[in-house]
């Protein structure tokens, strides 16, 4: 029951946050130079569909009323009508989202497959030769730009040895994962980096703790003091960023996807702005930050599963 | 003040290690060396080459790289290296305009939210939640799409997302110290807020920060040459690195030295200052124990 009512509580306290973001986005939409109505239709449209448009979005009505018709729109995933795809930008969204959250799923895995092995093993030889090798391969991958190391990738992996699919993400699913391969690891280097480091100061000094001396005197097996002790605490201190690094990644797929040719939501935003198509700018923003607010969410459960303490405070 | 010294230098002197600042940090030290390179390259771009970065040649477009272009030629039978080079003053320039006003605004949002506490954090806490419900780079493009792409509205985009770490870095920090005996006594003797926020509070809580603005300049680096690369903020024929490598993605098949050699440009900047902050934090971190 606590459990639940944890999360009911962080349910709660999203709606406001969810509020203010789309006041933000109305207020951004605003700023866009122009008539608001001509805005959305691309600066095209008979004088008639320009009438319409603005009655449609209670242009002629005070900006609460004009807000409240926006708010009610997009809870209702009427993102409105891309001017370019001539298509509804829910529709546009609905077939192109998933390409993006495969993306940052496969990213993130490859993300921990690579960081908690070698940030683990970096803890462990502070100091020495192999944690000190480790230490400068994660400096390097942190600084190196994504998009040059994702075009990189592509000639050496994709035209050179042919291992990989150049652009596109196929057919099937086994087709999708695959081809999800470099794109995610490309979107997953920074953040191994960061999470190497943060992992191997926690083992660091966890190792120092009185808990994992005394768990050893009791005479426990290494096994059991490293995935029971050791891990976990590791896993606490690590959640907070990782979900920062989420986050960040979704943000990066705009120039993965780009690198790639990945026909994701990124690459829509882009194409979106480049077209001044503002109906997609506008729906695919909103749709970013209710995916980042639902994964905070996520994160902060795990969180309060992972370290009881937390659900008490 | 004459008892403060006499109580503070005894242990100033038994703390302090007598090692020469420069021996301190290599990491410091390699990244400084880096940058002094760079910075040279900055400065006086016109002493490495002969070539000016737009004049085109027509008799050796898509060059490869050979003793007289170093880096190749584009499609425009441009002297890449000299491109590179020019453009190693724009990416540092982004890096640190970026990160100056959001490290100084940001830092006053903390220190004044910390300290007051009460409607003035919560109105800034909030204001950083809606922030950070947007990933960094969607929240830049979105305003970039809004204002429209270049170089100055890009940096007007990243000012308005960039606050938030140094806001949330300061914040975290005045709240500890501001329950501390020196700041608890300043305020007895009725030292003014100002004073106090300023000269007593200030310099204690900037270290964190300061550490963060450098890992900032290559993240924002690398963010601007990303949005240079889209499209959305340098705009060609400007050699900025971003740009130049976009420009190439179309030939990368046929002539790879036109997006390499940029790439490797904006990485070795971005290593060089990885190994100054890095440094940086060594040191800080020396000097704290």
């Amino acid at each position: 029951m606590n459990e639940l009512n944890y999360i009911i509580k962080r349910l709660l306290q999203i709606i406001p946050v969810l509020f203010c973001v789309t006041v933000l986005i109305f207020i951004m939409m605003r700023l866009i130079p122009g008539d608001p109505a001509l805005v959305m239709l691309g600066d095209k449209g008979s004088p008639e569909t320009i009438a319409a448009m603005r009655h449609q979005m209670g242009l002629d009505q005070s900006y609460l009323t004009q807000y409240w018709i926006f708010l009610n729109n997009l809870l209702h995933m009427n993102l409105g009508k891309s001017v370019y795809y001539n298509q509804p930008v829910s529709e546009l969204i609905q077939q192109k989202i998933l390409v993006t959250i495969t993306l940052t799923i496969v990213s993130t895995i490859l993300a921990i497959l690579i960081s908690f092995p070698l940030g683990y093993l970096s803890g462990i030889n502070r100091g020495n030769l192999k944690g000190q090798i480790i230490n400068a391969g994660s400096l390097v991958a942190v600084s190196l730009p994504s998009f040059w190391i994702g075009l990189l990738f592509l000639i050496l992996f994709g035209l050179k040895l042919g291992w990989f699919p150049i652009a596109g993400w196929g057919q099937t699913w086994p087709e999708h994962i695959y081809s999800m391969i470099l794109p995610g690891l490309t979107q997953a280097l920074a953040t191994c980096a960061l999470l190497i480091r943060n992992i191997q100061n926690s083992v660091s000094d966890i190792l120092k703790k009185d808990y994992v001396d005394f768990a050893y005197s009791k005479g426990l097996p290494r096994k059991i003091v490293r995935s029971r002790y050791i891990i976990k605490n590791v896993m606490v201190s690590t959640v907070t960023l990782f979900s920062m690094r989420i986050a960040y990644m979704l943000g990066g797929s705009v120039v993965i996807e780009t690198v790639f040719a990945l026909p994701g939501i990124g690459l829509l935003l882009l194409q979106g702005i480049l077209g001044r198509d503002y109906a997609i700018v506008q729906g695919t923003v909103f749709i970013f930050a209710v995916i980042v607010l639902a994964m905070n969410l996520f994160t902060d459960i795990s969180y309060s599963i992972l370290d009881p303490r937390v659900k008490l405070q | 003040m004459g008892t403060e010294n006499t109580i503070s230098l005894p242990e100033r002197t038994a703390i302090a290690p007598k090692i020469p600042f420069w021996q301190r940090s290599t990491t410091f030290n390699m990244g400084f060396v880096f940058l002094v390179i760079v910075l040279v390259f900055t400065l006086f771009p016109g002493l490495f080459t002969s070539y000016s970065p737009s004049a085109q040649d027509p008799n050796v477009i898509l060059s490869a790289p050979t003793a007289a272009h170093v880096f190749g030629t584009d499609n425009f039978g441009r002297d890449m290296f000299s491109r590179v080079l020019w453009g190693t003053r724009i990416d540092l320039e982004i890096g640190v305009l970026a990160v100056i006003i959001p490290l100084v605004i940001g830092s006053l949002i903390g220190l004044i939210a910390g300290y007051y506490g009460k409607w003035i954090d919560v109105l800034f806490m909030r204001l950083l939640d809606i922030v950070m419900a947007f990933p960094f780079t969607i929240l830049v493009i979105a305003i970039v799409a809004i204002i429209g792409p270049g170089i100055r509205n890009l940096y007007i985009a990243i000012w308005l997302v960039g606050w938030k770490e140094y806001a949330r870095l300061v914040r975290s920090e005045v709240i500890v110290l501001k329950e501390s005996e020196y700041v608890q006594a300043a305020k007895t003797l009725g030292y003014s807020d100002t004073r106090i926020l300023f000269k007593h509070v200030l310099p204690n809580v900037m270290n964190s920060a300061i550490v963060y603005s450098i890992s900032d300049v290559m993240m924002c680096m690398l963010v601007g040459a990303s949005m240079s690369f889209l499209g959305l903020g340098v705009q060609p024929p400007t050699p900025e690195w971003g740009a130049l490598i976009s420009d190439g993605r179309s030939l990368i098949s046929s002539a790879w030295w036109i997006c390499a050699f940029p790439g490797l440009a904006l990485a070795i900047t971005g290593i060089g200052i990885s190994l100054l902050g890095d440094g940086l934090s060594d040191l800080l971190r020396t000097k704290e124990h």
